[in-house]
C-alpha cells in the first residue's frame, strides 16, 4: 500500500490525493454497476423458476450475457424528447435520480478499514443523501408533460415522503442504541453483547432487540424503492409505466440502474443496521467482507421474492400502512427503547 | 487564494445566481428548482464551516421533504404567470420596505460580537463531534427555546389540520381490519346439489 502511494506521488505530484480519490470512486461503481447488471439477470431468473419458466437462456450460457445485451441494446437506442416536454428538466431528471443513488455508497463500509469517506455522522449524510432521490422522479414525470407520467410523480412523491418518516425512526433506534452515527461504530458496536461473549453473535445483532423497527425498516425500504408491492408509481396496469413512460434509450435505463443501485443500498445498509455487517455469525467462523456480501444477496433475493409473491397495495392501502401502522410502531417502540436504555436491564452498555 | 477559499467563492457565486433566479424565473417550477439548488449549495458552504451537522440537517429536512412537497404543490397550481406580473408597482413600496427591514436585521446580525472570531480560533479540535456538541447544548443551555420551538410547531401543525378539515368524507369506507380478516367461508358458499338423472 505505502509502495503503491509514493508510486503514485511521484507520478501525479500533489494531485495524488485527488487522482486517488477518483480511482477509490471507480473501484466502487465499476462493481456496483456489475451488479446492478447481474441483479437484473438474477431478478429475471428468480422470478422466472418462481413462476415455473426458464427466464432468460438465450444469449451466452445459461443467458449469462443478456443484461449485457440489453445493455448495450438501450445504449443504441435513439432518446425522443416528446415536443412538449420542458427540455432541460427532462433531460436532467435521470441524472438526478442515479446521482445520489451512487452518491450515498461514499460512506458505505464494507470491513473496519474499507470505506471511501469514513465521516462521522455518515448515517445522516446517506438519510441526506437517498431523500433527493425522489427528484428524479417528480421531474421527469413533471417534464414529460404527459398524464401518466406526472400521475406516477405525484403518487410516487407522496409514498417516499411518507415511509421516509418511519424509515428515519427506526435508523433513530439504531443510532440509539449504537450511541453513534458512524456506520463503523454501529457495526462494531453489534459485536458486544452476552450472545457475542458466548460465541453466538448474530444473537447480539440489532434485529433481535429491535425486531419492529427491522421490518418496518425492510418493509419501508421496500416502498421507498418502488419496488412491488409498493410500485404504485409504476403500476404498468394502471398508469402504463408511471414517471418513466415517455423516456428512451439511455435515459430510461438510468431509470432502472437508479432503482437497482438503491435496493444495492437498501440492502447493504439493512445488512449494515441489523444483520451485523461484516461480522460472522459465530464466534469460530473469521469476519469479512464475504458475509456482508452474502447478507445483501439474501436480503436482494427477499425483494425479488416479494415481487414475484406479493399482488401491488391499492394506493390508499399503501398511504394507511405508512401513517397509521407504521408510524405508531415507531413511535412507541423508540419510547420503549429510550425507557429500556435508562432501566437497569440495558444490553448495550 | 487557498483552495478553502476558492471553493467558498464558488459556492457563493452558485448561490448568488440560484437565489437570483429564484425571484426571475418565469415558470414556478424553475423557481423551487433554483431554491432547492440553493438550499444545496448553502448546505455545501456550512459544510465548508465545519458544520457537517447544520449542513447534513438543511439538506434532509429542506432539500429531502419540505421542497419535495413545495414542489408538489407548484407543480398542482395551475398559475397564470401574465396575472401574477400585473401588480408590480403597486406591491413595490411594500415589497421594498420589507427589503429594507431585512437587509437592516442582516447588518445587525453580522456586525454582533458573535460574527468578529478571527477564523483560527472558530476553528473545531479533531475528534470532537459536531452532532455530539449541538445536542448537549440544545438540551442543557437551550432546553426551554427548543421545547417552545417543538411546541409552536405542534401548534402550528394541529392549526394547518384544524382549517383544511372539512368534517368527515361521505365517502362509502370499507373497514381494513375487516378486509384482512374475510375468509373464504364468509363469501363462497359451496352447494351441493344431487346429479341431475334423465
Amino acid at each position: 500500500m505505502d509502495a503503491l502511494m509514493n508510486f503514485g506521488t511521484g507520478i501525479f505530484g500533489g494531485a495524488w490525493p485527488a487522482v486517488w480519490t477518483l480511482i477509490k470512486i471507480v473501484l466502487i461503481v465499476a462493481p456496483l454497476m456489475l451488479g446492478v447488471a447481474y441483479l437484473t439477470y438474477f431478478e429475471r431468473k428468480v422470478i422466472g423458476y418462481m413462476q415455473v419458466r426458464i427466464g432468460p437462456n438465450r444469449v451466452g450460457p445459461w443467458g449469462l450475457i443478456q443484461p449485457i445485451a440489453d445493455g448495450l441494446k438501450l445504449l443504441l437506442k435513439e432518446i425522443i424528447v416528446p415536443t412538449t416536454a420542458s427540455k432541460g428538466i427532462f433531460i436532467i431528471a435521470p441524472m438526478l435520480a442515479i446521482a445520489p443513488a451512487l452518491a450515498a455508497w461514499a460512506v458505505v463500509p464494507f470491513t473496519d478499514s474499507l470505506v471511501v469517506a469514513n465521516i462521522d455522522a455518515s448515517l445522516l449524510y446517506i438519510m441526506a443523501i437517498t431523500s433527493m432521490g425522489v427528484y428524479g422522479i417528480i421531474l421527469s414525470g413533471w417534464a414529460s408533460n404527459s398524464k401518466y407520467a406526472f400521475l406516477g410523480a405525484m403518487r410516487s412523491a407522496a409514498q417516499m415522503v411518507s415511509y421516509e418518516i418511519s424509515m428515519g425512526f427506526s435508523l433513530i433506534c439504531v443510532l440509539m442504541v449504537s450511541n453513534s452515527l458512524n456506520l463503523v461504530d454501529i457495526v462494531n458496536v453489534q459485536d458486544q453483547g452476552r450472545f457475542a461473549g458466548w460465541g453466538l453473535s448474530f444473537l447480539s445483532w440489532n434485529w433481535l432487540p429491535l425486531f419492529p423497527m427491522f421490518i418496518v425498516y425492510l418493509i419501508s425500504g421496500t416502498a421507498e424503492l418502488n419496488r412491488a408491492p409498493f410500485d404504485v408509481a409504476e403500476g404498468e396496469s394502471e398508469i402504463v409505466a408511471g414517471f418513466h413512460v415517455e423516456y428512451s434509450g439511455m435515459a430510461f435505463a438510468l431509470f432502472f440502474l437508479a432503482e437497482y443501485a438503491n435496493m444495492i443500498l437498501v440492502a447493504a445498509l439493512t445488512s449494515l443496521l441489523f444483520l451485523g455487517g461484516w461480522l460472522s455469525p459465530v464466534g469460530f467462523l473469521p469476519d469479512g467482507i464475504l458475509w456482508l456480501f452474502a447478507k445483501m444477496s439474501a436480503i436482494l433475493f427477499l425483494f425479488l421474492w416479494f415481487r414475484a409473491t406479493f399482488p401491488r397495495y391499492r394506493y390508499d392501502q399503501l398511504m394507511r400502512l405508512g401513517w397509521k401502522v407504521f408510524l405508531p410502531i415507531c413511535l412507541i417502540w423508540l419510547v420503549v427503547v429510550g425507557v429500556w436504555m435508562m432501566s437497569p436491564l440495558n444490553i448495550w452498555k | 487564494m487557498d483552495f478553502q477559499t476558492a471553493v467558498f467563492y464558488f459556492l457563493s457565486a452558485i448561490l448568488v445566481f440560484a437565489s437570483l433566479r429564484v425571484i426571475t424565473a418565469r415558470n414556478p417550477v424553475h423557481a423551487a428548482l433554483h431554491l432547492i439548488l440553493a438550499f444545496f449549495t448553502c448546505g455545501g458552504i456550512w459544510a465548508l464551516l465545519q458544520a457537517e451537522f447544520l449542513a447534513i440537517a438543511i439538506i434532509l429536512v429542506y432539500v429531502g421533504a419540505v421542497m419535495v412537497l413545495f414542489l408538489f404543490v407548484v407543480m398542482m397550481l395551475d398559475i397564470n404567470i401574465d396575472r401574477i406580473r400585473e401588480g408590480f408597482w403597486n406591491y413595490l413600496p411594500l415589497g421594498a420596505l420589507l427589503g429594507l427591514l431585512m437587509a437592516l436585521e442582516m447588518s445587525l446580525v453580522l456586525g454582533s460580537k458573535y460574527f468578529q472570531i478571527p477564523a483560527a480560533e472558530a476553528l473545531v479540535p479533531a475528534g470532537v463531534s459536531n452532532t455530539k456538541s449541538i445536542g448537549a447544548l440544545m438540551f442543557t443551555d437551550y432546553v426551554y427555546p427548543f421545547e417552545l420551538a417543538s411546541l409552536i410547531l405542534l401548534v402550528g401543525m394541529i392549526a394547518a389540520i384544524v382549517l383544511t378539515y372539512r368534517g368527515p368524507k361521505k365517502s362509502k369506507y370499507t373497514n381494513p381490519n375487516e378486509q384482512v380478516f374475510v375468509k373464504a367461508k364468509d363469501r363462497v358458499r359451496v352447494l351441493q346439489m344431487p346429479v341431475e338423472k334423465d
